[in-house]
């Protein structure tokens, strides 16, 4: 079998096998859903993700040392990764080769050439890795805007499956939302629309991991090159030269993406894959010039304190940021979190969302919570978010801990916020309507939420009395609407406050339930007609900011109750009561 | 080239010519709307719910069986009313509707027992011969997360009945004659709309809105949309569930019942043993028996009222001679 065959078969079964990840990531024991998949290995095998948290947070991350295997195999072989194995990678060799597949060799191999701008790449990589690595300063992790896995996992998982599923809703029962996906769509369109102009156009200018890559494949042992400096010169090795590391001349071996094309195109045999450098040259170290590694470092650790006066992760945090239970607080999550929206895939109520810039910068496809979407808040008997992070910026916590018992009984359970209600928008607070559905849907034992009895009386609601019997009122007034007060919540009461239920009325007779040996009020006197109110309290000791209130308030614009994230477990400084 | 055509060309250009304007003009003609769009999209097709209901006989409406064994129990139940296969006939295809409304642990019973679904699905296969049995509900907690951890799921789809979800394109509009609330309002109708019978099966909680949540308040499960509004008058939609749907037979399962934090509970210490389990034809009798269990009586809960005097059934259960009995 030929080494492209080999090749190919390779990304088909890796890119089928990401796919196949991607769809399994649902919670459910079926076939199709999660069980024991591997969901995050090709996240794991990312060394740009392992590198970067060294850097932030000055440890490997157990899961992150598949990346370690990928490094090892990188110095060996070269930059395998980029045509054998990464799913973002094989996407663009199939699309840059429909978009060209039926010009002329000659445009082919100008399409192919190699290019100065090449080396944005780096310039990238040494920005978001210099953006990683000065604790001192101030450091943050950006590396998943444009690492290759982090950008086609959520692509996938939050762009595509979802538009897909919509029609049939195998994957979910409920069409699953995710809020500023547009933005991942212009993304993913873009990257994938340069395939047009330049065969793999993000791989060759924009790859941060692809940099990388060719950093750690300078010193591979085996690479390509040609086993004659003299040949006929005819550039075919260049037709489909993935890489435009241009084989017929001075291999740029840190262009180089393993694709073999060239070794099949070359009609004497000529180009190889050997241990032997190039007869032709070779040059193995990345096109950057000193100037512009030391331009790129400076502005990488600028930028970090830059985005930072903006005080988003300190005094002038977004109150609207809620993270999901376990996460960590907001200066080590940013270190963490790779923007690879597995939390928001596997999440069963689909209520965690990637961040728009609300946030600040930073927070950008970083894990909110937004209540208004999914299909309840943050849900009781769950703990998923943090079982499938793969870099632990959402710890994996048990359900023993957020809901603090068992052996955190003491320390009570997790809180990702505190509900706040907002009394002009209640309905029994500003409007005088009973609902506490808040109340009713409060996971917690005791409830968070609990309400005080009022009765109100209501508007044109005092009534004199014409003629009264044992369970009936005639009133002078005829202003009632005949059975308005009907529901069982409505209760006339005399001055003396006594009261007695209403179960039937007309426009100026009511009719009480006796059950209460309410006196009759008589000729001239006055009558309430009063509404029975449960008023809903938080009891922001026990609140655990899930956020159910939150999503099943009626109020369905601006909900009248809404989570903040005060009182957060997570950060210290963000307390809200003088006792937690 | 000629600069004139010739009069061949001509005819062509111009028949071409001649279709593309009958065509435009015959599109305009068929898509002219003279009236403008209605400030409101057209009603949905309506649709009601079939009448589930068999037969009355006199003296086997309700029955109510003291034991702490739900199994036995509804074995017991449904037996004083004459068997299974009064309700079942062979080749029905019957739909469960439980409360699965929350995902929590069967143990906090919050939502229907996951055994007492199991027993009903078997004596509807078993005895009652049943085609197929289905289970569905419109939970309030994410759907999938509700059937999987009250473990009403696992035990429907063991015992052989299939789990229906509730997805978007299973909800229909539906208006009640005569009702203040359910107007042009969407309800989970597609699982319903072939079965032949319907069983629904209901714990005892308390429901700090309307008082208590039994087998009345279990239809609220059927309604889609912002549901929620309608704790404004709570009473009222429960009455109105009520007439909406005919079920064969309800089943409230106060074996164990929630007593405080309803409907939610959360605790064990929300919990207490009631041992009483009752099957009934009239789902207003078993709700009004079912009160005791919660220390309420009938009119501290209006709902019971307001079905009773919509004729949906009797809130003086004792008129009905309920059958008596105790398994251990």
């Amino acid at each position: 079998m030929k080494i492209v065959t080999v090749r190919k078969i390779s990304q088909v079964f890796f890119f089928t096998l990401f796919i196949w990840f991607c769809v399994v990531s649902t919670i459910g024991d079926k076939f199709f859903q999660i069980r024991n998949w591997p969901v995050n290995w090709f996240l794991q095998l990312d060394p740009l993700t392992a590198i970067a948290t060294i850097l932030t947070t000055h440890t490997l991350y157990w899961p992150l040392l598949w990346a370690l295997a990928t490094i090892v195999l990188t110095v060996i072989v070269g930059r395998f990764f980029c045509s054998w194995l990464c799913p973002f990678g094989s996407i663009h060799h199939f699309t840059g080769f429909l978009a060209n597949r039926k010009k002329s060799n000659a445009k082919k191999i100008k399409l192919n050439k190699y290019r100065k701008a090449q080396s944005i790449k780096y310039i990238i990589l040494v920005v978001f890795l210099a953006m990683a690595a000065f604790p001192s300063i101030a450091s943050t992790l950006q590396t998943g805007l444009l690492d290759p896995i982090p950008l086609v996992t959520r692509s996938v998982n939050l762009l595509l499956l979802p538009i897909l599923d919509s029609s049939v809703n195998f994957l979910s029962v409920t069409q699953r939302l995710y809020q500023g996906a547009w933005l991942f769509f212009i993304v993913f369109l873009t990257a994938i629309l340069l395939n047009l102009i330049i065969p793999r156009f993000y791989c060759r200018f924009i790859c941060p991991l692809g940099a990388l890559f060719a950093i750690t494949s300078r010193f591979a042992i085996w690479r390509i090159g040609k086993t004659k400096d003299e040949c006929s010169n005819c550039k075919l090795c260049e037709k489909a030269c993935e890489g435009g590391c241009e084989p017929a001349s001075e291999i740029k071996i840190s262009e180089c993406v393993l694709c073999f094309n060239c070794r099949a195109d070359c009609k004497d045999d000529l180009v190889k894959y050997q241990t032997m450098p190039s007869l032709a040259g070779q040059v193995t170290n990345p096109d950057i010039s000193r100037r512009g590694f030391t331009i790129s470092l400076a502005s990488g650790i600028l930028a970090v304190p830059a985005v930072r006066l903006s005080a988003k992760i300190t005094t002038n945090w977004t109150h609207n940021i809620i993270r999901p239970p376990g996460a960590l607080d907001e200066k080590r999550f940013l270190n963490r979190c790779i923007k690879c929206g597995q939390c928001m895939r596997i999440c069963p109520t689909n209520v965690i969302q990637p961040a728009g810039f609300q946030g600040g910068l930073e927070n950008l496809w970083t894990p909110v919570l937004n209540n208004r979407i999914g299909s309840s808040g943050c849900q009781y008997n769950c703990v998923a978010c943090g079982q499938i992070c793969p870099t632990s910026a959402i710890r994996p916590i048990t359900l023993e801990e957020k809901q603090g018992t068992g052996k955190f009984k003491n320390k009570g359970p997790l809180k990702i916020g505190t509900a706040f209600l907002d009394r002009n928008r209640c309905l029994p607070w500003a409007m005088d309507k009973p609902c506490i559905v808040c109340q009713e849907n409060c996971p917690l034992s005791p409830k968070a939420i609990y309400t005080q009895t009022v009765f109100n009386t209501i508007r044109d609601g005092v009534l004199t009395v014409k003629k009264s019997t044992k369970n009936t009122i005639e009133t002078q007034e005829t202003s009632m609407t005949a059975d308005s007060f009907t529901t069982g919540d409505f209760y006339c009461a005399a001055k003396n406050g006594e009261k007695a239920k209403i179960t039937a009325n007309n426009e100026n007779t009511i009719e009480i339930s006796t059950e209460n040996n309410f006196k009759i009020p008589r000729k001239g006197e006055k009558i309430y007609v009063q509404i029975r109110l449960q008023k809903p309290y938080i009891d922001i000791e026990k609140c655990t900011g899930c956020g159910v209130c939150q999503h099943e308030c009626p109020v369905s614009g601006k909900r009248a109750v809404r989570v903040s994230a005060e009182g957060e477990t997570r950060s210290d400084n963000r307390k809200l009561l003088l006792k937690t | 080239m000629e600069n004139n055509i010739n009069r061949r060309q001509f005819i062509a250009t111009a028949t071409k010519a001649g279709i593309s304007i009958a065509a435009a003009s015959a599109a305009a003609y068929l898509l002219y709307d003279k009236k403008g769009p209605p400030a409101k999209p057209k009603a949905h097709d309506l649709v009601t719910f079939p009448d589930y209901s068999v037969p009355k006989i006199t003296g086997q409406t309700i029955s109510i069986v003291k034991g702490d064994d739900r199994t036995k129990s509804v074995d017991k139940a449904i037996d004083l009313l004459g068997g299974i296969e009064r309700f079942v006939k062979p080749g029905d295809n019957v739909i469960i509707k439980p409360n699965a409304a929350f995902a929590t642990s069967p143990a906090l019973a919050a939502t229907t027992n996951p055994q007492l679904i199991a027993r009903v699905v078997r004596l509807c296969y078993d005895r009652g011969q049943a085609a197929k049995v289905y289970v569905t509900d419109n939970p309030i907690n994410d759907p999938a997360s509700c059937f999987t951890l009250s473990g009403i799921a696992k035990a429907a789809t063991a015992a052989g009945a299939k789990l229906i979800l509730p997805k978007e394109n299973l909800f229909r509009n539906t208006t009640l004659a005569g009702a203040k609330l359910i107007k042009n309002w969407p309800v989970l109708y597609k699982p319903f709309e072939k079965a032949d019978k319907l069983i629904a099966i209901a714990p005892v909680k308390d429901h700090h809105r309307s008082g208590a949540s039994m087998t009345m308040k279990n239809f609220y499960g059927l309604l889609g949309g912002r549901r929620n509004i309608f704790h404004q008058d709570i009473h009222t939609i429960i009455a109105e569930l009520s007439m909406m749907i005919k079920p064969t037979l309800v089943i409230l399962d106060g074996t164990v019942s929630m007593i405080s934090n309803g409907p939610t509970g959360g605790s064990f210490d929300d919990l207490k043993n009631t041992n009483t389990l009752i099957a009934s034809c009239d789902m207003v009798a078993a709700d009004s028996f079912g009160a005791q269990l919660l220390d309420l009586k009938v009119s501290d809960l209006p709902y019971l009222e307001k079905a009773q005097n919509a004729g949906v059934g009797t809130t003086d259960y004792n008129s009905l001679k309920p059958k008596f009995a105790t398994v251990t």
